[in-house]
């Protein structure tokens, strides 16, 4: 992976669904480190939250990327932005809504283009683009 | 059909449980026993989030379940039961011997928690509780997810893992 230090968001999910998908960004964009993985493995709900809020201050990033709606992560995030109403959450990530953020929130030579408050609308618009890549051929 | 499962998990509702195990038993609703989540509307919006529109959640309080769980019992839909803490199921069987197995799904890493599987973490006194529900012929067993074998109570609490 390149070495640029900047972190735009955690990706946080079942099992091993984190590094997965931030290795197949890494092999597209080599932006991989752009995002920090974090794994609700052998976590309960308290120390999975903790987890994710101490990646995000350790980053200074505000947006989650969550696998599933129901999944722990995503209600570990929920959790957590109640006493922190600034964290973005968006579930049901995959490879393409973490590009589309990532571009949204580096320009091409890395360096952000969005302001801080510009997160949760960068956020959403990559959401929508992203829903838009699913599709279904044949049968 | 009634409640298929009585599962502690102190995730409650998340993956394993809405999708893990609501697909295959084809669950149309979840009993979630909690005083805490019980008293809070926010902490019940929060849950029913994570259930789709096919699956209905309700919310009770461990003292309401005396009264309550033979409604859910008699339902025709698939259900299951979930509670956080071993001493609420041990509190739930107490008010309903009717309970005759119990799933340990999740119970993660604390204070004063010893590891016993990648995702049993127990203390003396719950592993206690645990062993006082087999010895009134509950059937405890470990099981994270359908596809995994269940580890029944003896082994279970016979397994060290470093954590």
């Amino acid at each position: 992976m390149s070495e640029s230090p900047v972190v735009v968001a955690v990706v946080a999910g079942h099992g091993r669904f984190a590094d997965g998908v931030l290795s197949a960004v890494d092999q597209i964009t080599g932006r991989g480190n752009a995002f920090v993985a974090v794994s609700n493995t052998g976590l309960g709900p308290g120390d999975l939250e903790a987890l994710i809020v101490s990646a995000l201050d350790r980053t200074g990033a505000r947006v989650v990327f969550t696998d599933l709606p129901a999944g722990s992560c995503t209600m570990a995030v929920r959790r957590a932005q109640r006493s922190r109403p600034d964290i973005v959450l968006v579930t049901g990530a995959n490879v393409a809504v973490l590009m589309e953020f990532l571009f949204a929130a580096e320009g091409p030579l890395g360096t952000p283009v969005g302001g801080l408050a510009d997160v949760g609308d960068m956020a959403r618009a990559a959401a929508e683009k992203a829903r838009d890549t699913l599709a279904v051929f044949g049968g | 059909m009634s409640i298929e499962l009585y599962r502690i998990d102190d995730r409650l509702i998340h993956g394993q449980v809405v999708v893990g195990w609501g697909q295959p038993l084809g669950l149309r609703f979840i009993v979630l026993v909690d005083d805490d989540v019980a008293a809070s509307d926010w902490e019940q919006e929060l849950y029913r989030m994570g259930v789709p529109p096919s699956m209905e959640v309700y919310f009770h309080s461990v003292a309401e379940m005396s009264s309550a769980l033979q409604g859910y019992r008699d339902d025709a839909r698939p259900g299951m039961l979930l509670v956080a803490r071993v001493e609420t199921m041990q509190e739930l069987v107490r008010q309903n011997p009717e309970i005759m197995r119990v799933n340990v799904g999740g119970v993660h890493h604390a204070e004063g928690r010893s590891q016993r599987l990648r995702y049993v973490f127990l203390t003396a006194d719950e592993e206690n509780v645990l062993r006082e529900l087999q010895q009134q012929r509950v059937e405890v067993t470990a099981q994270d997810v359908p596809s995994a074998r269940p580890v029944p109570l003896d082994e279970l609490l016979a397994a060290r893992q470093s954590a």
